[in-house]
């Protein structure tokens, strides 16, 4: 088995797909010669051809709205947009059409399209390079959104996503494509959708997280562990539609949460979590639900990344809050 | 100093104000009579608008935006539209969809507030009604896209407003189209008006056709109230497209002689005088002078082609009127290939089948 970073990972996938279902397109900006900016797409252009490996012009509106277009007339165009701060131009089709389209014609075309884009701060990238929008796409209708956190699960949620039916918005966390390295079967085998992964089982407090900060979340359990408190990760993974029976489980359980998202807090997706805890955990909870989030602020660049970004001591502060409170 | 390029927007016109020929006429129109269908289906886009208009102004339907004054373009564009093309229309080109099979009852149903007034069983690969202005321009590029990839000999024609020419999507969609010369023809049509924007403050482009020009696609102006002219130019510009020769930009010039749509008032931004002057120009009247000066027309057949549109306008509205509601389920059914679990019980509640709480 290869060892593979996540960055090789959605490469492999994309290869594979392509390789299965002569259907698949990738297009994007600088997708083809230069295999994309963070090089998700190398190699593909010498592979499998210019016609089916579309380097786009600098249009995002266009390059979703042609996707819907590629979609609905029988193909599975996968579409990179370069990075998510970029991603808002496309809202339009995707909110528009793309979610709406299986609907709008009651069945008669449908739009089996898929959108990566990197996403996340601490890249020491230019501004607007560094944005976290999943909330901005989970608030939207018909379409799914996807937030793999390792090398194995890019592998097969991407090849899930791909094969789904419907418009999937994939966010890939940029400051994990190089990471680490991890044992990927370049097998074809997609993951389920619509399911959270628990990474690890505990019982006194579930730490529930998505997409980069599933890493730090996983650093916070280790020092946990450390001081003899067994936590529970959970990576959401997919966030629309939300798994909440995982999350319920885990907090039945525990009856404490932490919830982690580098997004801004408010209407984050760590809100949504939280309400749904509220709304359907409220026997379970013996704690307040903690959310630890990005602030309420622009994204800063790089020289304030790291106070902008939750961490592992901040995560632990929160994670000490809901198991000391009685 | 040197001229490095020049261009020049082409405008083309057979019939008269008055419905007489200007020159010689194309090839198809040689023999008049093949010109009839054309013209009964203008008729009975009039009679159907008619009818949509009386029922939203009798609270039997939503707002309607209406065809009144397009229907050489809507007919012309039908006539030379393969069955294996596909239509990208805007909100107002239920007369393309007509001559594309679809039932008129559907197109009642759809501004009557039901989607499943965009099932066109008739030409399944069409797109439905888009309201986003130029939005489905870019659809249009992905499907002319999808048929090049698989080169096939088929075109996308897609619809666009003057007002839609100012947005990025048309621009954006334009020039994708020309960098990889899809097989796709963008009609804009330009009724003079976007709601109560005229059209010489929408853009300081002396006409939009050049609009084409700075996405290196080619580009001409036809006059959309003459059906031959129509006829002509998006059957050539749609043989170009099916032919590998690239994708073009059709400017028609018509002019709204409704309301923007049922929920406007035209007369807060535009004068009576204006308006009279632009029903000299309608182009009904015009194809039938002609029909008629050429011998394929009669009053008789007039006589019986009115009260035939008023047949099928009034069992539309009957066939409308007779699709029993949706039901709760229909805002579900269709979201997704397979509803998550995680919405169930949403749809439950919606259909009254459970309480929210008891399943929150
Ligand atoms: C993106 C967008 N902005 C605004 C509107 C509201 N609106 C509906 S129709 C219209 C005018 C469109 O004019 P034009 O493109 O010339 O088409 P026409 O209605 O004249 O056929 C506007 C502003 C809309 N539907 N979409």
């Amino acid at each position: 088995m290869p060892a593979l970073n996540l960055v090789e990972a959605v490469n492999r996938a994309l290869a594979r797909a392509m390789e299965d279902d002569p259907r698949v397109v990738v297009l994007g900006e600088d997708v083809g010669v230069n295999g994309g900016v963070f090089r998700a797409t190398v190699g593909l252009l010498e592979r499998f051809g210019p016609e089916r490996v579309v380097d786009t012009p600098l249009s995002e509106a266009l390059i979703a709205g042609m996707a819907i277009g590629m979609a609905a007339e029988g193909l599975r165009p996968v579409v990179e947009i370069q990075f998510a701060g970029f991603a808002y131009a496309t809202l339009d089709q995707i909110l528009n059409h793309a979610g709406r389209l299986r609907h709008r014609t009651q069945g008669r075309l449908s739009c089996p399209m898929v959108m990566r884009m990197p996403c996340g701060a601490c890249i020491r990238a230019p501004e607007h390079h560094s944005e976290s929008p999943e909330a901005i796409f989970a608030h939207v209708p018909g379409i799914r959104v996807v937030a793999p956190s390792s090398p194995a699960r890019a592998y097969g949620l991407l090849l899930a996503a791909i094969a789904d039916p419907d418009p999937v918005v994939f966010l890939e966390p940029a400051r994990l494509y190089r990471l680490w390295r991890e044992e990927v079967a370049d097998d074809g085998a997609p993951l389920a959708l619509d399911r959270a992964f628990v990474l690890r089982e505990g019982s006194d407090l579930t730490l529930v997280s998505w997409g980069a900060m599933v890493y730090e979340t996983l650093s916070a359990a280790d020092a946990l562990a450390r001081e003899g408190v067994r936590a529970e990760v959970i990576d959401v993974a997919t966030l629309k539609p939300l798994d909440e029976e995982t999350i319920l489980a885990s907090v039945a359980k525990t009856g404490r949460c932490v919830v982690v998202t580098e997004a801004p807090r408010t209407c984050s997706f760590a809100s949504e979590v939280a309400a749904v805890l509220a709304g359907r955990g409220l026997t379970s909870l013996l704690a307040p639900v903690e959310r630890v989030t990005g602030w309420d602020t622009v994204t800063p660049l790089a020289r304030l990344e790291a106070r902008y970004m939750p961490d592992v001591p901040r995560i632990l502060a929160a994670a000490r809050r809901a198991l000391a409170y009685r | 100093m040197s001229v490095v390029a020049r261009f020049e927007v082409r405008y083309t016109q057979y019939l008269d104000e008055r419905g007489r020929a200007l020159g010689p006429l194309p090839e198809f129109a040689r023999d008049p009579r093949a010109l009839v269908p054309a013209y009964r289906a203008m008729v009975l886009m009039r009679a159907l608008d008619a009818k949509a208009i009386a029922l939203q102004r009798t609270g039997r339907m939503g707002t309607y935006a209406s065809t009144l004054g397009k229907e050489a373009i809507d007919a012309g564009c039908g006539a030379v539209l393969e069955k294996d093309d596909v239509v990208l229309p805007s909100y107002r080109e239920s007369g393309v969809l007509f001559l594309r099979g679809v039932a008129p009852h559907r197109v009642f149903l759809y501004w009557g507030g039901d989607e499943r007034g965009n099932v066109f069983p008739e030409s399944p690969r069409d797109f439905p009604f888009c309201v986003p202005i130029a939005t489905q321009l870019a659809h249009a590029v992905g499907v002319a896209y999808a048929i090049r990839l698989r080169g096939e000999r088929r075109a996308a024609l897609a619809f666009a407003g003057d007002g839609a020419t100012s947005k990025g999507d048309f621009h954006e969609a334009l020039n994708a189209a020309g960098v990889w010369c899809l097989p796709l023809v963008v009609l804009v049509v330009n009724n003079q008006y976007a709601i109560s924007m005229p059209r010489r403050r929408q853009t300081a482009a002396e006409t939009l056709a050049q609009k084409a020009i700075a996405a290196g696609i080619a580009c001409e102006q036809v006059d959309g109230n003459d059906a031959i002219a129509v006829r002509d130019v998006v059957g050539r510009a749609l043989a170009r497209a099916r032919a590998g020769d690239g994708p073009t930009l059709v400017e028609a010039l018509t002019y709204r002689l409704s309301d923007h749509t049922t929920a406007d008032d035209a007369s807060r931004y535009r004068s009576a005088e204006e308006l009279a002057e632009a029903w000299k120009r309608e182009p009904v009247a015009r194809l039938r002078a002609w029909l008629a000066a050429n011998g394929a027309w009669t009053k008789e057949d007039e006589v019986a082609l009115e009260r035939e549109c008023a047949a099928r306008a009034e069992a539309a509205a009957k066939a409308y009127l007779e699709t029993p509601p949706p039901d709760p389920e229909q805002m579900f059914r269709h979201l997704y290939a397979q509803l998550p679990a995680a919405y169930r019980w949403q749809r439950a509640a919606a259909c009254g089948e459970a309480t929210e709480d008891a399943c929150a």
